[in-house]
């Protein structure tokens, strides 16, 4: 059995429904991010872990114990808040050792513990410091050793960068990780940045509306949404509804050019619409001897986003974009000028809905 | 030697010292003129002209005879009296009027029960003097409404159960009317201030409910609690017209007999009241300060 298990919860607020029949199994050491926009029910769910909620059906299994019912002080899973929400009355020290204190550890177990996390969070010099005499990324630093001091079985992560400014994000997501991966603490990381997801996980939920879109490796959440919404929501992405001409050799019509996909279509008929997905990294400028997938397209603007050059290609009546690395030696069309342009058939994905 | 060049003539014309501009005179202090002029006629001249007063005799030469006045047994026990009603009324108007502000902000009232709340707290904060002492002789009198319906209805003697609308207590009763919505009043913002977060936190890493007050919420408000129950002290300590309207004077409060000092008929004295009222300002800046000192190790934390 899992470590974890969500077991058909759902959530039902008196006005909205926060959480639909949503099932997962998390393993033991694993790290595992929802994805998704603002009130798509990610935190809800995080609190129903948590303890702050209670599901309105389904139960939560953690080490095979039930605690669907059980009161958020007798879980022992450690949350991390998005506001760091320390205790302004006490030290850096107090803060992480509150849990310990409150457990009744004796007081050198507590200072030995509370030095072993401010080790682990490189912030030894500060353990008399207050909340407030600290930067955020520090503060947030302090929340994380908190929720960890109690040794947590599971440690909830609820958008715990998003206050912070882009670089310092950057750098204590990696921190964090390189923490669970040494601790081998199962994590849920809640936020709304894909890149964050992407660059964090060792799968992602990604959820919409209260409900899963689709659970995977990051690898399988960027290069093979199933659903648009995914497709949309992870990295930026280009779709046109097409018609199907053969299934079974997956080629379908798109304003007259044929396209041929490596998604399965065995399901579809001839005549059939259905939308299609490609990203804009996965078209490139036709080289020698490539004829698969080969469509001109007129190039209607050119943007520099630093290490990538993004074109925008007008094909028929659909708006394509393309990225292209931006190298020294890069020779680009100008705006007007028609080029021809490729994708493989694995670049071109069938969606679900 | 030096590396220095040494300027034995001036090669021409030498520029000009940049020129400091002058700023405009700024009118900003006009601004607080207003708050400036009132401090100074309705604070500093009167407390100067009770200060000033208390040491001088009818005739207005200097005296200590008011000062030594204070220290009779008679006044020092009206200073007792006020001092003890003042505590007690801030002590249990502080304590239940946070609970009343907690139950406001933390009971999921809805939201036109909590703001009505919050409008009659503001009115009955101020409903003191007369018309409060006549509600409660009404109310709670010998023959008040609540007095007569709990003996005849509920076979419940109130005044044959030892209390008394008109001795300590009772005044207490009547203070408190006004004490607690004021309480109410001033702790619901610092209440609403404590972050849903914290409690969490709390919870989360194992804390009961009274943990997490002990720990957290308590030493958060507390700064706010003792600024509120100082207040309410100051607002007990200077009541007048009530405790008059209510005993008459039987009750020996230093409010009272600074009254009978200045516009009695036979005991009057107005220096004796004008050292009074100095004795009370003595006394509301010790009690101050031990505020100030609480104040300071309640908040430690951001002081650092």
């Amino acid at each position: 059995m899992s470590f974890l298990v969500l077991e058909d919860i759902s959530k039902v607020f008196p006005t909205a429904v926060g959480v639909e029949k949503f099932d997962l199994s998390v393993e033991r050491g694993e790290f595992i991010s929802f994805l998704g926009p603002s009130g798509c029910g990610k935190t809800t769910t995080l609190r129903m872990v948590a303890g702050f909620e209670s599901p309105t059906t389904g139960r939560i299994i953690l080490n095979g114990e039930d605690i669907t019912d059980r009161p958020p002080n007798q879980r022992n899973v450690g949350m991390v808040f998005q506001s760091y929400a320390l205790f302004p009355n006490m030290t850096v020290a107090q803060n992480i050792g509150f849990g310990l204190k409150i457990r009744k550890e004796p007081e050198s177990a507590i200072k030995q513990r509370v030095a072993e996390m401010l080790a682990l969070i490189h912030l030894e010099q500060k353990g008399n410091s207050f909340p407030h005499q600290l930067s955020g990324g520090q503060q947030q630093r302090v929340a994380l050793a908190r929720a960890l001091a109690i040794r947590p079985q599971v440690l909830l992560l609820d958008e715990p960068l998003s206050a912070l400014d882009a670089k310092i994000r950057v750098s204590l997501r990696a921190e964090i990780r390189a923490i669970q991966r040494q601790l081998g603490i199962t994590a849920i990381y809640v936020t709304h940045d894909q890149e964050e997801a992407l660059s964090i996980s060792d799968r992602i939920v990604v959820m919409h509306e209260g409900k899963i879109e689709q659970v995977g490796t990051p690898f399988e959440i960027y290069n093979f949404p199933t659903t648009r919404f995914v497709a949309n929501f992870v990295g930026s992405l280009n779709t046109a509804e097409v018609e199907v001409m053969d299934p079974s050799a997956g080629i379908v019509a798109m304003n007259g050019i044929r396209l041929t996909s490596a998604s399965d279509l065995k399901e579809k008929r001839k005549g059939d619409k259905v939308m299609i997905a490609i990203r804009p990294e996965r078209i490139g400028f036709i080289a020698e001897g490539e004829k698969e997938n080969v469509f001109d397209g007129k190039v209607e603007n050119i943007t520099f986003l630093g290490s990538v050059v993004r074109i925008q290609l007008r094909v028929g009546g659909t708006v394509f974009n393309m990225d292209t690395f931006n190298r020294p030696s890069l020779q680009l069309p100008q705006t007007g000028d028609t080029v021809r342009v490729t994708c493989s058939s694995k670049a071109v994905l069938v969606l679900s809905e | 030697m030096s590396n220095n060049a040494r300027v034995v003539a001036s090669g021409g014309n030498r520029p000009k010292p940049p020129s400091i501009r002058k700023s405009p005179p700024s009118f900003a202090w006009l601004g607080v003129l207003p708050f400036l002029v009132f401090v100074v006629l309705f604070l500093f001249l009167p407390s100067l002209s009770l200060f000033v007063g208390g040491f001088q005799d009818a005739k207005g030469n200097f005296t200590l005879e008011n000062i030594r006045g204070l220290f009779t047994p008679f006044i020092l026990n009206a200073y007792w009296v006020t001092i003890k009603i003042s505590f007690t009324t801030a002590v249990m108007g502080g304590i239940v009027g946070f609970f009343l502000a907690y139950a406001l902000v933390a009971g999921g009232v809805p939201n036109w029960v909590r703001s009505s709340l919050m409008t009659f707290c503001g009115v009955a904060s101020n409903f003191a003097g007369v018309p409060l002492a006549q509600a409660f002789i009404f109310t709670l009198g010998r023959v008040g409404l609540l007095t007569v319906f709990l003996k005849e209805a509920l076979n419940i003697d109130l005044y044959g159960q030892g209390f008394n609308l008109y001795s300590f207590w009772g005044l207490s009763v009547t203070y408190l009317y006004f004490q607690l919505p004021l309480m109410v009043l001033i702790i619901t913002p610092p209440i609403e201030g404590l972050r849903r977060e914290w409690r969490e936190a709390a919870e989360n890493l194992g804390a009961t409910p009274s943990q997490y007050w002990w720990h957290i919420g308590i030493p958060v408000l507390m700064p706010s609690l003792l600024g509120s129950m100082i207040l309410l002290f100051g607002n007990a300590f200077g009541a007048y017209a009530t405790a008059l309207s209510l005993t008459g004077g039987l009750i020996n409060l230093v409010t009272i007999l600074i009254g009978s000092q200045i516009k009695g008929d036979v005991l009057h004295n107005p220096n004796l009241g004008y050292a009074l009222a100095f004795g009370m300002v003595v006394v509301m800046a010790v009690i101050m300060s031990i505020y100030y000192a609480l104040r300071r190790r309640s908040e430690y934390w951001l002081k650092q």
